[in-house]
């Protein structure tokens, strides 16, 4: 049973709440946004599923777990756009078992339960634009900074076992821009584009992909895409892992690019996938696939278990 | 009015777990211990800027990061929550805090003027960042001084340390021309770890310090380095490595915090005074105060 019944790739940035107006570019994506809202409307989901690359986690994997979070969100960078009121509902039994699921697979990860927890710009952002009246309740996960790919195929992977268990049918959401790199200089609304031709040249590329649904192809470039069109503030380009393992790890959707535009100079494109029965690519692919989380991140301290003894390395 | 001055600096890192173990009233989560040689480096901090007179603390932020340049707080007065998005069982602080607006404009342009992207940040529903309080509130647990609170800009990550250095050596100076003008005394925090490769699990009981050390010998002995040339005043050297320390101990210098003090101090000569040092979850972390001997 696939318990994912469709599939968003979303931008996060505060603009698309506060002043859609102010640049064509971004009233489109606003619009498409819109679009998303009144689909998921019309799907047979219970809850959004929500990976978020504007959270970042150091200890392990954080998932929101507090029933009704409440604040008035302000971003760091764009306090000037104005505030945030929010008010999420969150289904607090399925977030919970996603954090056991999680441990089952030998992740680290725990609930977050906290009045005036910060809830980070790119969820509260999405929630209010395509859950407004929060019809289906949402589970949040963060982006552990220090994960790469086995981690975070694991951490999808954990996400479906807790729906399965649950009998309860998503709408998965990644948060993320594309290129991310925004321009380190104040520019006027107006005079906004996408950061360099490179990073236009990644999207277009990844956007092409897309809108043939193949999403595992994504998946296997978000490394390459991770080097030449992100910021390198954490160990990878984590999202397309998450989605993939958590929708199915292949080409097997249909794709929709419903917007791209320039936000600020970084991609913020709005894409739905939804699974097909027909593959756009069939490519073999040579990465592993791991079930658990078996890997070693104290590689310097020398104080974990060796992986291999004296004995087993001379046999 | 007098000629305003520089009368310290701090390096003044802002572990959560500090104020946590310190269970004071305005923090949520309760502690039994931990700690402790971070603390009591506090504690002689604080016995030593006993002795000092001063009017604002201008701190320097890694966890209030910003891309498109430096921002500096610029409302009078800011009462909330702040929740450590990381540590949210260790760290929910009710604050209750004074900036000094004028002064944080006063910088803030002439950062400006030399050429730096800045910007004030004057919306009133901001939460303070946990870097900041953390930081103030060890350093000045009675709050009584006003704070003049600045950004972390990412130029680190968007373009390259060096990039960064360049940055941070202007806003340095600006911070120093504008303190001079203003007349007051001022005390600066640099609030950041050294190294600061994290475990990423935590034991059960946070303050369990038998889990405790250092991360990787690597980082200790980079954070041994870095103390030394302190110790020896040797801080344009401390400048001139700090690329290649930040990039192999994975180190918070990445935030320019310490670079824009020692380039407000004008890269003193004269030996730091290091209070202590030790790990939390792993990271490097020292107490350490510039102070010229005819302050």
């Amino acid at each position: 049973m696939n318990n994912v019944v469709k599939g968003y790739v979303l931008p996060g940035l505060p603009h698309l709440v506060l002043t859609p107006d102010a640049n064509p570019g971004w009233k489109k994506v606003r619009q498409a946004m819109d679009r998303v809202r009144d689909e998921i409307t019309a799907l047979d989901a219970d809850v959004l599923m929500i990976y978020s690359t504007y959270w970042p986690s150091v200890i392990g994997h954080q998932i929101q777990a507090r029933p009704t979070p409440e604040w008035v969100h302000v971003d760091d960078e764009f306090h000037a756009l104005g505030s945030v009121p929010y008010k999420l509902k969150v289904d607090s039994e399925l977030a919970h078992a996603y954090v056991e699921a999680a441990k089952a697979r030998k992740l680290q990860a725990r609930a977050i339960d906290y009045h005036g927890f910060p809830i980070d710009t790119g969820s509260v952002v999405v929630s209010k634009l395509i859950n407004p009246q929060n019809k289906l309740p949402c589970v949040i996960v963060s982006s552990n900074v220090y994960a790469d790919r086995a981690e975070t195929l694991v951490l999808g992977k954990a996400a479906r076992d807790a729906l399965e268990k649950q009998g309860k049918k998503a709408v998965a959401v990644i948060v993320s821009s594309l290129s991310n790199r925004i321009h380190t200089q104040k520019t006027e609304p107006k005079d906004d584009h996408i950061h360099s031709l490179k990073d236009q040249e990644w999207n277009l590329k990844f956007l092409e992909f897309l809108k043939e649904g193949r999403l595992e192809d994504v998946s296997q470039l978000s490394r390459q895409f991770h080097k030449e069109a992100r910021v390198n503030k954490v160990a990878n380009f984590k999202p397309f892992w998450w989605l993939a393992a958590l929708m199915g790890q292949n080409n097997l959707y249909a794709g929709n690019v419903m917007e791209y535009q320039p936000i600020y100079g970084s991609g913020a494109a709005v894409i739905s996938l939804t699974p097909s029965d027909k593959a756009a690519r069939d490519l073999e692919f040579d990465e592993s696939d791991p079930d658990s989380y078996s890997g070693e991140r104290n590689v310097l301290g020398g104080t974990g278990e060796p992986a291999l003894t004296q004995e087993a390395l001379h046999e | 009015m007098g000629k305003g001055k520089i009368v310290a600096g701090i390096l003044a890192p802002h572990p959560p777990h500090l104020v946590y173990a310190e269970n004071p009233p305005q923090n949520e989560p309760k502690a039994e211990c931990g700690w402790e040689s971070l603390r009591w480096a506090y504690e002689r901090l604080r016995r030593s800027l006993s002795t000092l007179e001063y009017d604002v603390l201008i701190v320097h932020s890694p966890h209030w990061r910003t891309n498109s340049g430096t921002h500096f707080l610029g409302v009078p007065h800011f009462k909330s929550i702040s929740v450590d998005p990381v540590f949210p069982n260790l760290f929910r602080y009710h604050y209750d805090l004074k900036v000094d607006v004028d002064l944080a404009e006063k910088i803030c342009q002439a950062a400006a003027q030399d050429g730096l992207e800045t910007q004030m940040m004057r919306n009133k529903d901001f939460r303070i960042d946990y870097g900041t309080i953390v930081s103030c509130h060890l350093t000045n647990p009675e709050w009584n001084k006003p704070i003049v609170g600045i950004s972390s800009c990412g130029a680190a990550r968007y373009f390259n340390m060096d990039v960064l250095q360049a940055m941070m050596f202007k806003l340095g100076k600006a911070t120093r021309k504008a303190v001079e003008e203003s007349g007051k005394r001022v005390v600066l925090l640099s609030s950041n770890s050294l190294s600061h490769r994290h475990f990423t699990s935590e034991p059960e009981l946070p303050e369990d310090m038998s889990h405790e050390h250092i991360n990787n010998h690597n980082q200790y002995i980079w954070d041994m380095k870095m103390i030394d040339l302190m110790k020896r005043g040797r801080s344009k050297e401390i400048v001139d490595v700090l690329t290649d320390f930040t990039e192999q101990a994975t180190a918070e210098t990445d935030s320019g915090s310490l670079t824009w003090m020692l380039s407000a101090l004008d890269f003193p000569t004269y030996p730091a005074e290091v209070h202590g040092y030790g790990t939390v979850i792993g990271t490097g972390n020292a107490v350490v105060e510039w102070r010229e001997a005819n302050v």
